[in-house]
């Protein structure tokens, strides 16, 4: 048993990582399937979009022949629209609501017709927005994922001169660099980030770090706004024995370094052990196997009705050929000259629900040993616990507290996306980003922050049912509107 | 098993489908594949003096994922020579003796080249000719087609000279470019036509190319009105067809019944409108003549279902119900009821009665799902939730009378009965 890289020829790797979800063949079925859908009212599909892509419209303007029309609806919603595309859940959210579901049907394929309607804008950087003129108001975003540049484009629609500081060398954040390469390949992501910028008013400054290269007391003095979106980074720990042996590595880690270095220099194991059931350990997991893994096994302490995946997500595991072993806890990392052989479980029942609201695992007293040459641990971040207190910065364990309005307790300073909630989908750090910048908005224009219906005005940035791209929803005061 | 054949002023055919005059008719070829696949009878491409095509001659209006829901011509009567038509007929006629041969008739605007033209035609052994007065692109400016179906004078005094020299059944099939079909209709009963068929297509501009800003069809930067036809015609086609069927003149003559016919269902609706034979081109262009196969086995089922043993039993059996809106009971209410179980909470009723009627649906908001339900006391019963709704039977219209007895229009009047008061 060992750990190397370039286990598989070329073409075999980059067969494993081709697109899970390949995007319509022809012009014809994308219509087909747009065709199906019954432009429902009030749809539910749109309500179960944390972003409110209205998804009647932009498929019914692909029937129209309107894919600019319909890109544009999607990206008034969810500027990365195209990313989500292939990285969301919507077995949960909007596949999962589509009234075919109730008549025993398909539902309609809304994230591959998504797909279609974004390609092509985000390839050739199409000009669907039109930057309103400078305002001369500053704003540093702190954080090139999801939420960041959510809040960088709509903050930079409205006239609003962008900063964003990002301490890898790419932006995207976990599109980047925390998801599957099957799901989202490492060019698209450059390529997401590009058409996000290609609006203009945003600079991103990468190699970045919060902390390091810049302090939160600067960005406070240098700029008019702060917005945070730093998302969750460092791996939770097992607190365990053994898991210092060679072999033990973070999931994120392991996943970051298949987009980074390329499919053939990542090292994997014969035998790897995955622990945890979200999605993240499902794409730790299934990349292992990818890279030419001989066998994976996933353990989790709950059963699989607690599992923090999909459905979906697990039979893509299970059709990769990873072993699930339930009801397992790690107990011990055991190792041999300080590489790692086995991984010790607890054999769990579940018991009364716990803090979480889910069954809480009780060791049953029994053990189980697999024997295994890499670890890979996928059970949740954690948020910069260090780095918010530091700043002052209220938190619970870490998650900046953040009002209803998404400022946090310092002035000036607002928060959203993972740093926030703790590391939810990437379609929610979107929102939380959008969400965020109409809160700034309104804070930079006190104008609208008197009188009626202030909110509401700066609410319709962001608000893409009530918005015409067109229309000026906001203009600032003193003569620069 | 029902019968399904039919007996047209003699002629007679397996079943009551004929292939319209048109392009599946216009060659021996086609016709044999036709009658090989089932078809109980084709009428032949109209034969007159020969014309020529131009290229790019169909055109068809698509709607969502359906293809040629309608479609719409340009071309002419046959552009082959008479003579071969002739001879084509005739071994038709010989291979397919159980199979109604019609011949569709245009010919130049003189008593002789009419006479002439039906001596050449019954000589092949033909069993009827349709004489075609509505054909309403190119040959009309020739004052030909339906230059002549628009004018009941003229359209009489042709079938007139048809009758002159007509030993075989004449079917005179009229032009739906009128405001009425009857006038014409009447005149050429008047003339002796043995009977009618409708409808011929209707003008029209099926759509204009967005990048060349030319209509379509596309003939070297113009185009020209064609002829419509298929699916989309049917519902015009049905009205004029009614409106034959009772009128005092022209429901003495056997009709054969066309515009938009793709299934058995269509025909069905025909047939009980007054056509006895029906003929069907369009749906054959589309899917070719194995659509047959379907038309005559759903049409047997559903007249075994209703205990019709022939297709006599239930030809123009509907013509009675098809009123004055005066004549209507009023009395008569129905409401809307969604049935819950069923709903799939779409809201395209909710929307569609919201702006567009009388806003008797309330919304119940729920997360993803919405509750739907009817406001009776609002409701019209104006049917557009039922039509809209995509589930089948979700939502019903329940009968509701406003009073037990029959009251028309005239009677509630001459009551005082109040009207709406919102």
């Amino acid at each position: 048993m060992s750990i190397s890289n370039n286990r598989l020829p070329a073409e075999e790797f980059e067969k494993n990582f081709s697109d899970i979800h390949p995007p319509f063949e022809t012009k014809e079925a994308a219509l087909v399937e747009a065709n199906r859908c019954l432009f429902c009212y009030d749809a539910p599909c749109t309500k179960s979009c944390p972003t409110g892509i209205n998804v009647p419209k932009f498929i019914k303007q692909i029937t129209t022949d309107n894919i600019k029309g319909s890109a544009t609806t999607i990206f008034l919603s969810n500027i990365f629209g195209g990313g989500c595309s292939r990285v969301c859940p919507v077995e949960k959210l909007c596949e999962g609501a589509c009234v075919f579901n109730l008549m025993h049907e398909q539902p309609i394929a809304i994230a591959k017709l998504q797909r279609y309607s974004t390609e092509d804008a985000i390839e050739d950087k199409w000009k669907l927005f039109e930057r309103k003129p400078s305002t001369g108001k500053k704003v540093a975003v702190v954080g090139a994922g999801p939420a960041g540049l959510s809040c960088a484009h709509v903050l930079s629609r409205e006239g609003i001169d962008i900063t964003v500081f990002e301490k890898e060398s790419k932006g995207g954040g976990l599109m980047t660099y925390g998801i599957a390469a099957y799901k989202v390949t490492p060019e698209f992501c450059n390529d997401e980030v590009d058409f996000i910028t290609s609006l203009g008013g945003i600079e991103i400054k990468y190699n970045h770090e919060l902390g390091k290269d810049i302090s939160l007391e600067q960005l406070q003095q240098q700029y008019d706004a702060v917005f945070l979106g730093i998302g969750v980074g460092l791996a939770n720990q097992l607190n365990i024995p053994g898991e210092d042996l060679a072999g033990v590595e973070d999931a994120i880690d392991f996943i970051y370094h298949i987009r980074d270095k390329g499919y053939s220099n990542v090292p994997v194991g014969d035998r790897v052990i995955v622990i945890g059931m979200g999605m993240t350990a499902i794409d730790a997991a299934t990349q292992a196997k990818r890279l030419g893994a001989k066998e994976v096994t996933m353990v989790y302490r709950r059963s699989e009705s607690e599992k923090g995946c999909t459905q979906v997500e697990l039979d893509i595991a299970r059709l990769d050929g990873c072993k699930i072993v339930w009801l397992a806890a790690p107990k011990e990392i055991v190792g041999n000259d300080g590489k790692l052989t086995a991984l010790v479980c607890d054999v769990m029942k579940l018991g009364a629900p716990d803090y979480s609201g889910k069954p809480a695992p009780i060791p049953t007293g029994d053990t189980i040993t697999i024997e295994a040459d890499m670890v890979i641990k996928a059970t949740g971040q954690k948020p910069f616990e260090d780095l918010v207190s530091y700043y002052g910065l209220e938190n619970k364990k870490g998650k900046i507290l953040s009002k209803e309005n998404h400022a946090t307790n310092l002035s000036k300073i607002f928060a959203g996306g993972d740093c926030v909630n703790g590391g939810k989908e990437v379609v929610d750090a979107v929102q939380a980003g959008k969400e965020a910048a109409a809160a700034i908005i309104q804070h930079l224009t006190p104008a609208f922050s008197k009188g009626e219906g202030a909110e509401q005005n700066a609410m319709s940035v962001i608000t893409a049912s009530t918005v015409d791209r067109d229309s000026s929803p906001l203009s600032f005061g003193e003569g620069q509107g | 098993m029902a019968d399904i054949s039919a007996n047209f002023l003699g002629i007679k055919s397996p079943n009551p489908y004929w292939l319209a005059s048109a392009p599946p008719t216009d060659k021996k070829y086609n016709v044999l594949r036709a009658f090989e696949a089932g078809w109980g009878g084709v009428v032949w491409k109209t034969l007159g003096s020969q014309v020529k095509n131009v290229s790019s001659r169909y055109s068809a209006v698509n709607f969502n994922n359906t293809r040629v829901m309608g479609f719409n011509n340009i071309e002419l009567i046959s552009d082959r020579p008479l003579d071969i038509n002739l001879k084509e007929i005739e071994e038709c006629v010989r291979l397919f003796p159980d199979r109604a041969m019609i011949v569709s008739l245009m010919a130049d605007n003189s008593r002789e080249k009419w006479h002439e033209l039906i001596k050449q035609v019954e000589d092949t052994g033909a069993h009827g000719l349709e004489l075609n007065f509505g054909c309403p692109h190119g040959m009309t400016e020739r004052g030909m087609g339906a230059t002549v179906g628009q004018d009941p004078a003229i359209a009489k005094m042709v079938v007139e000279w048809v009758m002159e020299a007509a030993h075989i059944p004449v079917i005179t099939k009229l032009t739906p470019n009128v405001h009425s079909v009857v006038p014409t209709g009447k005149a050429c009963v008047e003339g002796g036509t043995s009977a009618l068929s409708l409808i011929n297509t209707i003008q029209s501009v099926t759509g204009i190319d967005l990048d060349t800003f030319v209509p379509n069809p596309y003939v070297a930067g113009k185009s020209v009105f064609g002829g419509y036809c298929g699916p989309a015609v049917k519902p015009i086609a049905l009205k004029m067809l009614a409106t034959i069927s009772q009128d005092e003149t022209t429901r003495k003559v056997p009709i054969s019944g066309i515009g938009g016919i793709s299934t058995w269902k269509d025909a069905a609706e025909f047939m009980l409108l007054g056509a006895t034979t029906v003929q069907v081109c369009t749906a054959a262009m589309k899917y070719g003549f194995r659509i047959i196969e379907d038309m005559c086995d759903g049409l047997n089922n559903w007249m075994d279902e209703k205990g019709f043993k022939t297709i006599d039993d239930f030809v123009g059996k509907s013509v009675s119900t098809l009123t004055h809106w005066e004549d209507l009971d009023i009395n008569y209410h129905h409401v809307a009821n969604i049935n819950q179980d069923k709903c799939i909470h779409c809201g395209l009723c909710y929307i569609a009665c919201e702006d567009a009627s009388h806003q008797s649906i309330s919304l119940t908001y729920g997360k993803p799902y919405n509750t739907y339900a009817i406001k009776e006391e609002e409701c019209v019963g104006c049917n557009l939730c039922q039509l809209i709704c995509p589930v089948e039977d979700c939502i019903t219209m329940v009968v509701q009378r406003k009073g037990d007895d029959y009251l028309n229009w005239k009677e509630f009047q001459e009551r005082g009965l109040p009207l709406n008061d919102h």
